[in-house]
């Protein structure tokens, strides 16, 4: 183990990447010489290592940067490109969407596209909504684009490994507060597999599923409510397609109940399909109707006040958790 | 014009590429009309097999071809089985891509026509990773990317053209400028009247050729091709032609000029090409006249190997997704 901050954690996914595999290569806007310096972000001192060969900064061009993730990987090449901020996503989207995604479906299972395309998210950076907007349920729309989202520096690592090494096209979000956030990360090629979550914090009374920088608005609610004596299990959903269901239905049957929290707008977001599963698949267990925290269905704002209310806290969790205790039902 | 090189043999050989291709398409044009014989919307490249046959020819085997919606062409010239298109077109599970992509999405990685893509304006920027691939790998190979002079108007295109010349990229942007995006025609879609000029924007050699005389294709294509297998860069040909169908066979063509599709029927890059190969004495009237026997009846196997191919079971619809 080692201590390492989450951007980090990130970079020593993408050297160690880079050491097994000639066929890896990075591009995206700055990857190679960035206008920041800090050794925290995920790139940082590929290129002095790399060379420009196999670290490619690019064109203000996310179309072009996408299809030559595409292109390149149907060549067999493990191009691992970035795309700066998620709302830029929008721009690669027909690169990703209608190539990535089908591609290989439509040959018949003949071509692949062993891509990945890392992208930062997250709020709370006063940037405003064209530089946050959490578009996963965007991603997650599109079948045959995997789709990750990591907590912490170790998941970060593993999860990274596994995404490069993934023969399909795997797109990989980054929360950019979290590159600062430090943790014990394994040494090595350790790697996590995609398609499942972890149990962060166990609990009896209520389940509680969320992914990326939510899980520790999560984990301090569940602290404030271990006060007053409400055990809530806090899951990591770590990978949003595949998504790991047994993890999620095996705790709403343990609990009885489930909660929905992240970062981005609540209508038509992730946590529909969370719930809308739940109900579908084990509606006997639950004792009370499946809630959501999320963020309210506006753009993201730029004033603190503003922005501070965009973002679901803990205490909305907390309020969120009673509530659900409170309108239980008992159940045979 | 003048033969530069051109043996006998490469011109009896892309003479029957080309009239291979237009019964192909001529046989679509048929059974488009019938009930459930083929599957979607048949958008032919017919009139514009000079270009795909005279880029083709000068290709290796493991150059790789990135096309578009009009496809038929590239994939037959490039040597993709006529059999597994036609199945492939009619839905079949025995299809090149067992049924998957049908008419607008071939992709025959056996020929190293990786994919096809039927987005606008997508070719040039996948083409351009193919293109980083071979690069990278340092091969000997290049990447031709078709599009129309439509897709000419997609922001893809000069993001795919920009980088493509920026990292010296070998790839041979072919632009078939058949005159026509939809119902659209170039002078109501774009604000110049060639497609050519952008070469000089992107710091790549372009030329505008004949599109519906082969061996001017043939000797832009080489020339070119050239340029991109010595690690120069890009290049780009305008290979100037015209649209002789609608934009698929499902378009009633009533905005077209009748008198303007007779002129270029004139033109018809096969009757031309015959007439020259005769006057030059390659082949004589009756060996003209077996090849296009021959090529009939190639597509006459490929239908009935279409026909009396099964359709895929409902459920392998759910396959093919991932790769496990």
């Amino acid at each position: 183990m080692v201590m390492l901050s989450t951007g980090q954690a990130l970079q020593s996914a993408l050297d160690l990447a880079l050491s097994l595999d000639e066929t890896v290569f990075i591009a995206g806007e700055g990857v190679g010489t960035s206008i920041h310096l800090d050794p925290n972000l995920p790139t940082h001192g590929l290129l002095e290592k790399y060379g420009p060969k196999r670290i490619k900064d690019t064109p203000v061009s996310e179309a072009a940067i996408a299809g030559l993730a595409v292109g390149a990987s149907a060549m067999g090449l493990r191009p691992v490109v970035e795309i700066m901020f998620f709302p830029f996503m929008t721009l690669a989207s027909d690169m990703l969407v209608n190539h990535a995604a089908k591609l290989r479906y439509m040959s018949g299972g003949k071509t692949a596209f062993p891509l990945t395309v890392r992208v930062k998210a997250g709020v709370n950076f006063g940037a405003g909504c064209q530089h946050s907007h959490n578009l996963e349920a965007w991603i997650a729309h599109s079948p045959g684009l995997k789709l990750v989202f990591p907590s912490n520096p170790a998941d970060a690592k593993g999860l990274l490994l596994s995404s490069i090494f993934d023969p399909n096209p795997v797109v990989f979000v980054e929360e950019m507060l979290l590159y600062w956030m430090p943790g014990e990360v394994p040494e090595g090629d350790f790697r996590i597999p995609l398609g499942k979550a972890n149990v962060v914090r166990p609990g009896k009374d209520c389940t509680l599923v969320s992914y990326g920088g939510a899980v520790h608005t999560a984990l301090k609610a569940a602290e404030m409510l271990a006060a007053e004596g409400i055990s809530l299990e806090v899951i990591d959903l770590r990978t949003l397609v595949p998504l790991d269901e047994t993890c999620m239905l095996d705790s709403v049957r343990k609990t009885g109940r489930l909660i929905v929290l992240h970062d981005a707008t609540r209508f038509c977001g992730y946590g529909a399909e969370i719930a809308a599963i739940a109900a579908e698949k084990a509606f006997d267990a639950l004792k009370a109707p499946v809630m959501r925290v999320a963020a309210p269905d506006i753009p993201v704002p730029v004033s603190p006040p503003q922005e501070q209310f965009y973002k679901p806290n803990s205490e909305q969790v907390t309020a969120a958790v009673r509530a659900i205790m409170d309108q239980s039902v008992q159940r045979p | 014009m003048q033969i530069d090189g051109l043996t006998s043999q490469v011109r009896r050989e892309m003479y029957t590429e080309m009239v291979l291709i237009r019964k192909f398409e001529e046989k679509l044009i048929a059974l488009a009309r019938e009930k459930a014989r083929v599957v979607g919307m048949q958008i032919l490249a017919y009139g514009q097999e000079a270009v795909a046959v005279g880029v083709a020819k000068t290709l290796n085997p493991n150059d790789v071809v990135v096309s578009n919606h009009r496809s038929h062409g590239h994939l037959l010239a490039k040597g993709a089985d006529p059999k597994l298109l036609m199945a492939e077109i009619m839905g079949k599970a025995t299809g090149v891509n067992k049924g998957k992509a049908g008419t607008l999405h071939l992709a025959v990685p056996e020929v190293n026509a990786i994919l096809t893509s039927t987005i606008v304006g997508a070719s040039p920027p996948l083409g351009v990773g193919s293109a980083f691939a071979q690069q990278y790998r340092n091969l000997p190979d290049i990447t031709v990317v078709f599009f129309g002079d439509g897709a000419a108007a997609e922001g893809s295109v000069h993001e795919a053209m920009n980088l493509a010349s920026l990292w010296k990229l070998p790839v041979l942007f072919v632009c078939e400028n058949n005159c026509w995006a939809g119902a659209q025609c170039l002078m109501d879609h774009c604000c110049v009247d060639d497609i050519v000029r952008r070469a000089d924007a992107y710091g790549m050699p372009g030329i505008a050729v004949d599109g519906n005389d082969v061996e001017a294709v043939y000797n832009s294509a080489r020339n070119m091709a050239a340029h991109c297998r010595g690690g120069k860069g890009p290049a780009l040909i305008e290979a100037r032609t015209y649209r002789m169908r609608g934009h698929g066979e499902h378009d009633p063509c009533h905005y077209m000029n009748q008198s303007e599709l007779q002129q270029w029927a004139e033109k018809c890059p096969i009757k031309t090409f015959r007439a020259r190969l005769k006057a030059d004495g390659v082949l004589t009237e009756e060996e003209l006249a077996a090849i296009d026997i021959e090529q009939g009846a190639v597509v006459k196997e490929a239908v009935t190997f279409g026909d009396d191919s099964p359709f895929p079971p409902a459920k392998d619809a759910l396959r093919d997704l991932w790769i496990e």
